[in-house]
Parts: structure tokens; C-alpha cells; sequence
């Protein structure tokens, strides 16, 4: 009895490809279970394999002559051991030897066995050089995509899917570099064995032409036969791990409703399925195990059974019976798993298209990939090569919309937008959802190309500004506030040149500065998953400073406030209205919304009316959007004009 | 990006050292945790131990053909035939009670693993909410997931690998001693050393791969910050400086990964290096001093492949060692969270409540997260049957962990909390939940249609008390507006709704409940204008005949109230009307005045 079920996975699977815990990016792209064994993903992953080899032969071949030696070093231990009995063993019974006979065994029994290693050694080392070094290639090769691909190909591609794709397609896709080598050098092996048990004598060739085949269809089999049972492990797994997930982000809901004991006989109900899945499995594999080694047993009683009669009809000796017989017993491992490179590869085809997929994204011409100069830190500048520019004037500059369209996905999103923003001016953006106002952030960032129209900035066309000079004029704080995970100090910067007043001055001015000093660090404290948490108010005011930081003489700020208490929210735009800012807001509440000069209400990709507050209250439509949310307030409002 | 959060404690890698001192305690509590462990384990080991022996059936036999069956007269074809015979029954007799062990053994680790996960998933809903912040929730989803995980694997490898390879081993060599005890004292000193030299190996394997793994945590935090970040660092002119440290990030990776590959493929090789010299040793030893022991060629060739099958098990000892003490650190994390104290504790016999609206009474009331740092101070508020109070404050006043204990989510560190003139604590689960209803900000819902998220207020409703409740809080247009009606699907986590609908679906519970103390979280973030007006009216319709409490972020709420109490750094500073508190000024005269200020042109 043996417990080598994971000898398997030991043997060719090295610890950090091993899923120890059900992968949360497993679950977006799930492995295609059925494609097992058609022979189309059979001669696709030949063509993957070709593929990888030509990217980086040198070590792929040295692995090769690792896996090749040690099928040799195997067979040569058996001949070893069969000499070592007839001109050793016996003699020392029989008629006695001398100490260097002795000796000569001795050194020949520990040279197999250190080849043995080292062939070892070699192989997984070049197999694991392969490896990694293709996954470092599809890795780069994907970081710079996502990197240049155009926004419309993130508006196709959830997250999740793009994360996934990036990691565990990759790591899925190279996974089989491992087990080839491998089965290549079992291939070797039967190809050794059959020969020397051949010249050994051909009745012992015979009982294991009988006797291997059988092993390897029998674990072909049980590979076969287990593995829609182990998806569906896999898949309770899930389950089990979907409610606990649940259940507990849930907790206060579960708590409040008095729901402990429901959710505990549903999270039962999903961990005995489990168990009696995972039993089921044990059905199979206790089944299997004994019967992987009851056979080479049973080869080997028959070995001594032929090998009697064949040693007294003077067909071989001893040491040929002792050397078939060790052969035996050490074939009978590798059979079992040489299976396992047909397991891997249906997954690898299905990663590897799916990296070549995100792979074929086209690039945005401004971030494209270009040989970086950038061994000089800090001229993180120009992404664009610079074609001929207009400077901007000086002075607070407007901001021109006209008629601007754009679409993705078949639909005109923006319908030939015009406005425009007098210099130093606070403009509010409303709209319901879908009116397009984020779509029209995502232009004003250069973040799109309008499909038709023009925006100027100063009078100016953007596509005619240097890139840079348009960047550092025009300044955009997003509805999702992302930070990254670094110092306070970092995320307001990003790699531009920004000093620590200035760092000060936009804390200040987004009434960031007060919870920021009192952080560990301060503005060096870092943010995120293990460092300090912020809240969203305060994630938000820390992304509008960013926005504020490099002195931008136009500021967007896409609802950016909307986690920030009304109160507070009111004080930073009445801070951040100086006049000499021209102001792009996109608001919700009524209390930002009156703070603006104007006001922009868009409609279903239109504009639909620009005027004051007061002047748009005509506009049933627009009283309608402006008082959801705070409907007392603006009746108020209406009722008592202006008195306190 | 909850994604590439690796769950990681920091204490697993130093914890490492303490388990081998520990393991014995770990197992100890365990087996005490799991009962079923114990069922017919030493049978089972039994079995084991026989089977183990039936191992030995093959090199007994050539020992037994080669000294007995090849007399000097040539063949005993009548002892031969029969010991071949005896051997291939006792091989297949034996491969059948292998298959009865190992079954015995799964099956046994199987139902260990269902009733600890079962039990630390009920016990995690028995501890107090107080505490749960959303890593420590990412920790415990961890202890009944992975970490019980990493436990199945070792059940299924580890665990049989220790029982199976341990009884082969001392078969083995008890049958080389039977032989020749001198052979068996050379294999046990030359394949000792294995043990050691893998753990050297392993340990170094161990960081190694502790440190690759950070490193592909951070390639992939890089890369999601990357996709999460695109228009920020598009917009600011970062591309160029990110693409640098992605690249050097993958860099960093590949070059960890092959330092980890390095001791991966030394490893294993090992035992190759030791099967050759131990097989060697005893060569070298039998045919030199076999003969003058009386030892016949055919036991030392049996000698040797015992030999050889004793070096594979000490091997796969050798190299489950590390994953034995992963798995007993996981143990013992899981055993930990099973004896963490449960600090809210349900009362034997619940007291019970006359329907209809119900006074509150806070009393003395002080509660602290940590001990020493309370964030309210001897609150003490009464609110009679029926009334409408908003409670305002800025974040962090206390007025959050004031709603926490009116549903007892935690119990105050000093003082009571009484409602309908009981102490929470006298009030069973049920009951509690029946009279006391929170309806949350975020409006958390299941994966699970409409229909049934409502009825989780109340489940033995039917589907038409359900669609009623709904009604009767002018919802009813709403919910048939929806693809498929009350059988919609909510999604994950609700997320097939927003925010606003999420709630009124929690209003509904609600309404189903009719709780006698209704306690509102006003949402913060903006809701959509029809789903607003929505709300408002159903939450008037609700909040007629209840007690009402509302953490209030409105105006508009808080001017509604009968009554408005604010909190201030932990303590109640002004209780009144609005109106009153307007004249009165301080905390609430601020914020009416910002709130005014800018609200009112």
C-alpha cells in the first residue's frame, strides 16, 4: 500500500503552481473541463509546444537530456544491480572474492545512483528555466497591453477577467513545460527497458510488453474516469467557499434577521456534498492504488516463475532475473503519471488562446509600447512623439466644447455635445445616469478621442497641444478616487515633479490635510490593503488633491466628492472657486450643484439647457433631477429666495 | 482590490518553528475537537500495518526461490510453483484490504474535515459583530475555507502518507533485522541522514517560496493597479513609470521563481544520492561479512530490495514533513477560532415582548472596542414607545455603535440596553430579531431571488405576504418594473440592484418582520432620484406605529424628526427638537448652519 496520490502533483508540479486553496481566479476562468481529450487540443498543444521551444530552445533542450539521462541512469541501475549479483553476490556465497571486487560494486552502486540525481537535478532545473523564463515573456508581453490597449478595449474586458488572464492563464499555459521533459523521458525509459530486458532475455521482454501497457491504460483511465468527479469537487469547493463568503460579509444581516441557523444548515448542506464527493473520489482512487501496485507485483511473481525455468534451461542467470525484477519495480512509478501531460495541456490551449486574445487588443498610439529611455528616472514625459504644438495663452483659460460625438459598441453615446466654459469659471455638470456625463470626462482626460468634434482649451484644439502641456493644464479627479497602494505623498504625485508645499497646498486645499497629519506618517503614510485604510470621503479628498497638485489651470472632477459629507464637500469647492480656475463639476447634490456659476444639464447625450440655477428652475426636467435627492431643500429653497 | 489580497498571516511563517514543539499539542486538540477522528482509526491502522506487510511478499519470494527452490540438484519445481501460487494470493488478497484501508482512512478524514468546517463556520456567526472589520472578516472566511483546505490536502496525502510510510518503514526493517539485524542497523544509519538533509533543503524551499509567492502578490497588485488605475495613470502622464515597474516587478518574480526552482530540483534527487548508497552499504557489508554470518546469496539479494523499498518512504516522510507542519499551524488556527470566546451569549429562556411600538432605554451605557478607548461614554437615553428620533453627529461620534447595540451586535462594556423594558440580553435570537430591525446602509442582500431576500425578515411568510409587504409600502409598481418581478435574481451580494433598490428590498424585510423598534441607517452616497422618492415614502409608511431611530446624514431627516439627539465624540451634547436645538446653537447650530449655508441660495 502506497499513498503516491500526489506523488503526481509532487513530482511534476513544483509547490507554487500547486492550488493549495480554491483560487478566487480560478472561478472567472474556469478551466474548460470537457475539452479533455480531443485530438484538436492534442495537436494544439503540440503547435503551444513548438511554439514555447522556439522562444527559448536553449534550456528546453538541456531539460530534454536531464529527462533522457535519467531513463538511461534507471535501466543502467537495474544492469548494475544484475551484474553486481552474478559477479559479486553470488561468487562471495559460492567460491568467495577478493576486496576490490568489493569495492568495484560498491562504487558502481553509488555512481547509478548519484547519476540518477543529478539527471534529475538537471532536468527539473532546465524544465523550471523554461518555464519561467515563458512566463516572464507572456507576462511582460500582457503588462504592455494593458498598459497601451485603447479605453474601448477595457470597456470590453471586465477586471476580473483581465487579472485572471494576466496571472493564472499564464502560469496555466507554461504549466505543461514541466511534465514534458518528463514524459519524454518515461517514453525513453520503455524504450531502455524493452531493450535490456530484451538482451537479458526475451521471455522477460515479453512479461512486461504484457505487464506496462496494462499500467498505463489503467492510469490513463482512472485519469479519465476521475476527472469529471475532481471538477465537481472543485466545484462544491466553490460553493462551500461562495456561502462562507457570503455569509460572512453578510454577518450583520445574518445577525440582525436571526438567521445563524439557516445559514449554518446551508453551509452544512454544502460541506456534506463536498465530503460525500470528495468520498466518492476516495471510492475511485482506493480502487486504483492497490491496483497500481498489485500488478507490478504480480509481473514480478511471474518474473520469477519464467525466470526459474529460464535460469534451469540455461537461458540466464540470476543476475539477469534480479536486474528484470528491480526494472520492474522501478517502471512501475513513471507509468502512472506519464498521463499527466496529456492532463495539462487541453488547460494550457484554452489559457494560452485566451492571452493571445487580449494579446491581439490593438495599441493606443499614445501609450504605446516604445523603447524606453527612461534609464533616466524622473523625464517620465511625452508618451507622444512631439508632432508640431500651439502653446496655451496665459491666464485662466476656457474650456469649448463643439460639437462633440462619440460612440462605442455601436451607440452614439455623445450626440454633438457644445458648451463652453468661460475662463475661471465654475460649471456644474448634471444629468441623469446615462446622459453621457462620464463618457464626456473620459474626452476631456484625452482619455478618448471625440469621433467627431473638437474641445478647445484657450482656444486652442487639445489634439493640437503638446500632450504633456495638456496634462499639466487640464487636471481630472475621477468618481472612483483610485490610490494606489503607496505613501499619501506618491499618490498625489505620480512620478511628476511635485514639491512638498505644493504636496501641503493640495491637502489643504481638498481639506485633506487635517486626518492626513493625523495618520501614522503623515502624507508618507502608505495606503491600502496593509497599510492604512481610508474611508471613501477620504480616499476622494486625497484624489482631489492629486488633481490639485500639479496647478492645474482647468480642474474636472467627475463626482468626486460624493463620499464627503455635504458639509465638507461644500467648504472644499467654495475653497477650490479662486477665479483663476476654470471648473468642470460633475454633481448630484444640490448643495454642489448651486455653488456653480452655471450649470450644464445633459440629456441623452445632448445638451439640454446651460444657465443658472435659477434660470433652469423653469425646467420641470430639471427640477425633477436636481431635487430627488434633497427634495425639502430645494422647495425650501424656492419658497424663502435667498433668506437664511 | 480584495483580489489580490493573499490572506496571509504574518504569524504562519514564524509559527512555524513553535508547531514542532507544539505538534503534539495541536494533535491533542484536535482529536479532542473531532470525535470523529477517533472512530476505528486503530483498526484502520491495523489494517495498515498488515498491508505494509504484504510488501514484503515479493522480496520474501525471490529469497525463498533463490535459497530453497534452487537446491543443488537443480529446480523444486513443486516448492516453487507453490510459493509462486501463495504469493500471487497473498498479493491480491492483500491489494484488497489496501483498498478497504485507504477508503477507511479517507472516509475518516473526510468527516473530520465536514464537522470542524461546520463547526467553525456555526461558531463564527456566534461571535460578537463588534469586532469585524473587513480583514478580520477576509481572515475568518480563511479559516473555514483555505485553511481547512490546506488541511483536506494533507488528509488526503500527508496524513495517509504518514500511516502508510511509517508501518512500510518499520515492516521493513523488522524484516531485514528477521533476516540479518546487522543489515538493518546500516540501512537505518545511512538513510537517517535523509530526514535532515531534506529538512535543510526544504526550509530554504520554504522561504524561497514564501518569497516568490510575495513576489507574485505584488506583480498581480501591480498589474490590478495597473487596470484599476489605467485612467489615472493615463491621465497623468504615469504609463512610462508604470510599465518600468511592472516590468522590473516580473523581473523580480522570475527571478525568485528560479531560486525556489533551485531547492525544488535538488530536492527529490536526494534519495537518489542516499537509494545508492544504502543499496551499496549493504552489498558491500553482506558480501563481505554475510558468508561468515551464515547468510545465504539469495537473502542478501531479498536484503537488498527491501532496501530499495524502504528508501522511497523515508523520502516521502521526509517531504511531507513540511506539509505536516503547514497543515498543523492551519490546525491549530482552526482550533483557535473553535475556542474563541463568544461574547454575545444567547439567554436560556428568552423574555418576551407585547407586540406593537416599543420604548428604549439606554442606560449608563459605555462601550470600547479596545479595552481603555471607549467611543461612548455613559450614554444614557430614553425614548418612549412610538417616537421618530434621528440621531446626527459627525463620523466617528459614536452614533454608528449606538445602532450596534440596540440590535446587540455587541454588548455595552458597562450599563444595559433596554428595550420594551427588557435587557437585550433577556431576549432570545428570534425574538430579538422580531422586535428590533436594522435596516443597513449598504442593504446587504443574497445571492437569491427577491422573494426569498424578503422573506429572510420573516421565514415562514408565503409568497403573497411577501408581494404585500412590498405593497403596502407603495413598492408594488417598483417590483413589477423588474425583469422577472419578485423573482428576479439579486445577485451577488445585490449587486444586480443599486444601492437604493437594495434598500427598499430591506425596507420590505422589514415591513414583513413588523418589528416594534425599527433603527435606519441612512445611506451616505447619492441615490438615484426615483428609487430616492421611492424610499422616502416607503420609509414613512414603515416608520408609522414603530419606534424609529435614524442615523440621519439629512436635513431633511432630521427636521422630520419628533426629536433629534446628537452625538459628539462619544457623548450625547444636545437632545431636543430641531427646532429647539437650531436656537440653542453648538454642535447641531454648526452643522444646521453648513447644512443651510449650503443648501438654501
Amino acid at each position: 500500500m502506497s499513498a503516491p496520490t500526489h506523488a503526481q502533483s509532487d513530482e511534476l508540479v513544483p509547490e507554487d503552481e500547486t492550488p493549495g486553496s480554491p483560487d478566487p481566479l480560478e472561478a472567472v476562468n474556469p478551466p474548460l473541463e470537457s475539452a479533455d481529450e480531443s485530438a484538436l487540443s492534442i495537436s494544439l498543444g503540440a503547435k503551444l509546444i513548438v511554439r514555447f521551444v522556439r522562444m527559448h530552445p536553449g534550456p528546453f533542450v538541456l531539460s530534454i537530456i536531464g529527462g533522457v539521462g535519467w531513463a538511461a541512469m534507471i535501466v543502467a541501475a537495474s544492469i548494475v544491480l544484475g551484474r553486481v549479483t552474478d559477479e559479486v553476490i553470488e561468487p562471495a556465497f559460492s567460491t568467495g572474492i577478493d576486496g576490490g571486487t568489493v569495492w568495484w560494486a560498491v562504487g558502481a552502486l553509488v555512481a547509478v545512483g548519484a547519476l540518477r540525481g543529478l539527471a534529475v537535478v538537471v532536468r527539473r532545473w532546465f524544465g523550471s528555466v523554461t518555464e519561467a523564463r515563458m512566463q516572464r515573456s507572456l507576462r511582460s508581453a500582457v503588462a504592455d497591453r494593458l498598459l497601451s490597449m485603447p479605453m474601448g478595449s477595457y470597456r470590453n474586458r471586465p477586471t476580473g477577467q483581465l487579472l485572471a488572464t494576466s496571472d493564472v492563464d499564464v502560469t496555466t499555459a507554461t504549466q505543461m513545460l514541466m511534465p514534458l521533459p518528463f514524459s519524454l523521458g518515461v517514453i525513453a525509459l520503455v524504450v531502455f527497458s524493452l531493450a535490456s530486458l530484451w538482451s537479458a532475455d526475451p521471455w522477460f521482454a515479453l512479461v512486461a510488453v504484457l505487464l506496462f501497457p496494462t499500467l498505463a491504460w489503467l492510469s490513463r483511465y482512472y485519469t479519465t474516469k476521475v476527472h469529471e468527479p475532481a471538477a465537481r469537487v472543485q466545484q462544491k469547493l466553490g460553493r462551500v467557499s461562495a456561502i462562507a463568503h457570503e455569509s460572512f460579509d453578510g454577518a450583520m444581516v445574518v445577525k440582525t434577521l436571526a438567521r445563524e441557523e439557516a445559514e449554518s444548515d446551508r453551509f452544512d448542506a454544502a460541506s456534506w456534498d463536498l465530503a460525500q464527493e470528495r468520498i466518492g473520489l476516495a471510492r475511485m482512487t482506493s480502487i486504483f492504488e492497490p491496483l497500481i501496485i498489485m500488478l507490478p507485483n504480480l509481473g514480478m511473481v511471474t518474473l520469477l516463475l519464467v525466470g526459474a525455468a529460464r535460469i534451469e534451461s540455461g537461458g540466464t542467470t540470476i543476475g539477469d532475473l534480479v536486474q528484470a525484477v528491480a526494472l520492474f519495480g522501478w517502471l512501475a512509478f513513471p507509468m502512472r503519471i506519464v498521463g499527466f501531460l496529456f492532463q495539462s495541456m487541453p488547460r494550457a490551449v484554452v489559457s494560452i488562446a485566451r492571452v493571445d486574445d487580449l494579446l491581439a487588443e490593438p495599441e493606443d498610439p499614445a501609450y504605446a509600447t516604445t523603447p524606453d529611455p527612461a534609464a533616466t528616472p524622473g523625464t517620465d514625459h511625452s508618451d507622444t512623439p512631439g508632432t508640431v504644438t500651439t502653446p496655451l495663452p496665459e491666464g485662466p483659460l476656457s474650456l469649448e466644447l463643439d460639437d462633440v460625438r462619440f460612440g462605442f459598441g455601436g451607440t452614439e453615446v455623445l450626440r454633438g455635445v457644445s458648451f463652453a466654459a468661460r475662463p475661471g469659471e465654475v460649471l456644474a455638470l448634471v444629468g441623469s445616469t446615462g446622459s453621457g456625463k462620464s463618457t464626456l470626462v473620459n474626452l476631456l482626460a484625452h482619455l478618448d478621442r471625440p469621433t467627431s468634434g473638437t474641445i478647445r482649451l484657450g482656444g486652442v484644439d487639445t489634439d493640437e497641444l503638446d500632450p504633456d502641456e495638456l496634462r499639466s493644464a487640464i487636471s481630472v479627479a475621477f468618481q472612483e478616487s483610485y490610490l494606489f497602494a503607496r505613501s499619501i505623498a506618491d499618490n498625489i504625485a505620480l512620478g511628476r515633479r511635485v514639491s512638498e508645499e505644493e504636496t501641503e497646498r493640495a491637502l489643504k486645499r481638498s481639506l485633506a490635510k487635517g486626518f492626513v497629519e493625523e495618520l501614522p506618517d503623515g502624507s508618507g503614510t502608505v495606503v491600502g490593503e496593509r497599510g492604512v485604510t481610508l474611508s471613501g470621503g477620504q480616499r476622494q479628498r486625497v484624489a482631489l488633491a492629486r488633481a490639485l497638485a500639479g496647478s492645474p489651470r482647468v480642474v474636472i472632477a467627475d463626482d468626486a466628492t460624493s463620499a464627503v459629507d455635504p458639509v465638507v464637500e461644500s467648504q472644499i469647492l467654495e475653497t477650490l472657486r479662486d477665479g483663476d480656475t476654470t471648473m468642470l463639476v460633475v454633481a448630484h447634490r444640490l448643495s454642489t450643484i448651486t455653488l456653480a456659476d452655471r450649470i450644464v444639464h445633459m440629456r441623452d447625450g445632448r445638451v439640454r439647457a446651460v444657465g443658472t440655477h435659477r434660470e433652469l428652475l423653469d425646467d420641470p426636467d430639471y427640477v425633477a433631477l436636481v431635487t430627488a435627492y434633497e427634495r425639502d431643500e430645494v422647495l425650501a429653497s424656492a419658497g424663502e429666495d435667498g433668506s437664511p | 482590490m480584495s483580489v489580490v489580497e493573499p490572506e496571509v498571516d504574518d504569524e504562519e511563517v514564524s509559527s512555524n518553528d513553535l508547531v514542532d514543539a507544539t505538534a503534539t499539542e495541536v494533535l491533542r486538540a484536535g482529536v479532542r475537537a473531532s470525535p470523529e477522528l477517533r472512530k476505528g482509526f486503530v483498526v484502520s491502522v491495523t489494517f495498515a500495518m498488515v498491508v505494509a506487510a504484504g510488501r514484503l511478499v515479493v522480496p520474501v519470494s525471490i529469497q525463498q526461490i533463490l535459497d530453497r527452490g534452487f537446491t543443488s540438484d537443480g529446480p523444486d519445481w513443486g516448492f516453487i510453483v507453490g510459493a509462486c501460487i501463495a504469493a500471487y494470493v497473498a498479493i491480491m488478497v492483500l491489494a484488497v484490504l489496501d483498498r478497504v484501508t485507504l477508503l477507511r482512512l479517507l472516509t475518516t478524514a473526510e468527516n473530520v474535515l465536514y464537522g470542524l468546517r461546520t463547526r467553525a463556520f456555526a461558531h463564527v456567526h456566534d461571535l460578537s459583530l463588534a469586532h469585524h472589520s473587513e480583514t478580520k472578516r477576509g481572515v475568518l472566511v480563511a479559516r473555514v475555507t483555505s485553511d481547512i483546505e490546506v488541511l483536506a490536502q494533507f488528509a488526503s496525502w500527508g496524513a495517509i502518507s504518514w500511516v502508510v510510510n511509517l508501518t512500510l518503514i518499520v515492516v521493513a526493517i523488522a524484516a531485514l533485522a528477521v533476516y540479518q539485524w546487522q543489515l538493518a542497523l546500516i540501512v537505518v544509519v545511512v538513510l537517517l541522514p535523509i530526514v535532515p538533509a531534506m529538512r535543510i533543503v526544504q526550509k530554504r524551499q520554504l522561504r524561497a517560496y514564501d518569497n516568490h509567492r510575495s513576489r507574485v502578490a505584488d506583480t498581480l497588485s501591480a498589474i490590478s493597479e495597473t487596470i484599476g488605475g489605467v485612467r489615472v495613470l493615463r491621465s497623468y502622464g504615469a504609463v512610462r513609470r508604470a510599465r518600468r515597474e511592472l516590468h522590473e516587478s516580473i523581473e523580480k518574480q522570475y527571478r525568485t521563481q528560479l531560486v525556489a526552482r533551485f531547492y525544488f530540483a535538488i530536492m527529490f534527487p536526494l534519495s537518489d544520492l542516499f537509494s545508492g548508497l544504502a543499496l551499496a552499504a549493504v552489498v558491500g557489508v553482506g558480501v563481505w561479512w554475510g558468508p561468515g554470518w551464515g547468510m545465504a546469496a539469495g537473502t542478501l539479494v531479498a536484503a537488498v530490495f527491501i532496501t530499495n523499498l524502504i528508501v522511497q518512504p523515508v523520502a516521502e516522510i521526509g517531504e511531507v514533513l513540511d506539509q505536516t507542519q503547514t497543515a498543523l499551524a492551519g490546525w491549530r488556527k482552526v482550533l483557535d477560532l473553535l475556542e474563541e470566546p463568544v461574547e454575545v451569549a444567547e439567554p436560556e429562556h428568552s423574555a418576551t415582548l407585547a407586540p406593537g411600538a416599543l420604548r428604549v432605554d439606554v442606560e449608563g451605557v459605555r462601550f470600547e472596542y479596545e479595552p481603555g478607548r471607549p467611543v461612548l461614554h455613559d450614554i444614557d437615553l430614553h425614548i418612549p414607545a412610538g417616537a421618530n428620533v434621528a440621531v446626527v453627529g459627525e463620523t466617528g461620534s459614536g452614533k454608528s455603535t449606538l445602532a450596534k447595540l440596540l440590535c446587540r451586535l455587541a454588548d455595552p462594556s458597562a450599563g444595559r440596553v433596554c428595550v420594551g423594558g427588557v435587557d437585550l440580553r433577556d431576549l432570545g435570537r428570534t425574538e430579538r430579531a422580531a422586535a428590533v430591525r436594522l435596516v443597513p446602509q449598504d442593504g446587504f442582500l443574497f445571492d437569491a431571488t427577491l422573494v426569498d431576500n424578503v422573506r429572510y425578515g420573516r421565514p415562514d411568510a408565503t409568497d403573497d405576504e411577501v408581494m404585500e409587504a412590498f405593497r403596502s409600502l407603495g413598492l408594488a409598481e417598483w417590483v413589477e418594473s423588474l425583469p422577472e418581478g419578485v423573482n428576479t435574481p439579486a445577485g451577488e451580494r445585490g449587486d444586480a440592484l443599486s444601492v437604493g433598490e437594495r434598500q427598499l428590498v430591506a425596507l420590505a424585510r422589514a415591513e414583513l418582520a413588523d418589528p416594534g423598534l425599527l433603527i435606519l441607517d441612512e445611506a451616505t452616497s447619492s441615490v438615484d432620484p426615483e428609487t430616492e422618492r421611492r424610499l422616502s415614502h416607503a420609509l414613512a409608511t414603515l416608520a408609522e406605529g414603530r419606534t424609529t431611530i435614524s442615523i440621519a446624514h439629512r436635513l431633511s431627516t432630521a427636521e422630520a424628526a419628533d426629536r433629534v439627539v446628537v452625538f459628539d465624540a462619544g457623548r450625547i451634547v444636545q437632545d431636543g427638537t430641531h427646532e429647539q436645538l437650531v436656537a440653542e446653537g453648538g454642535v447641531y447650530g454648526g452643522l444646521h448652519r453648513s447644512w443651510i449655508g449650503n443648501t438654501r441660495t
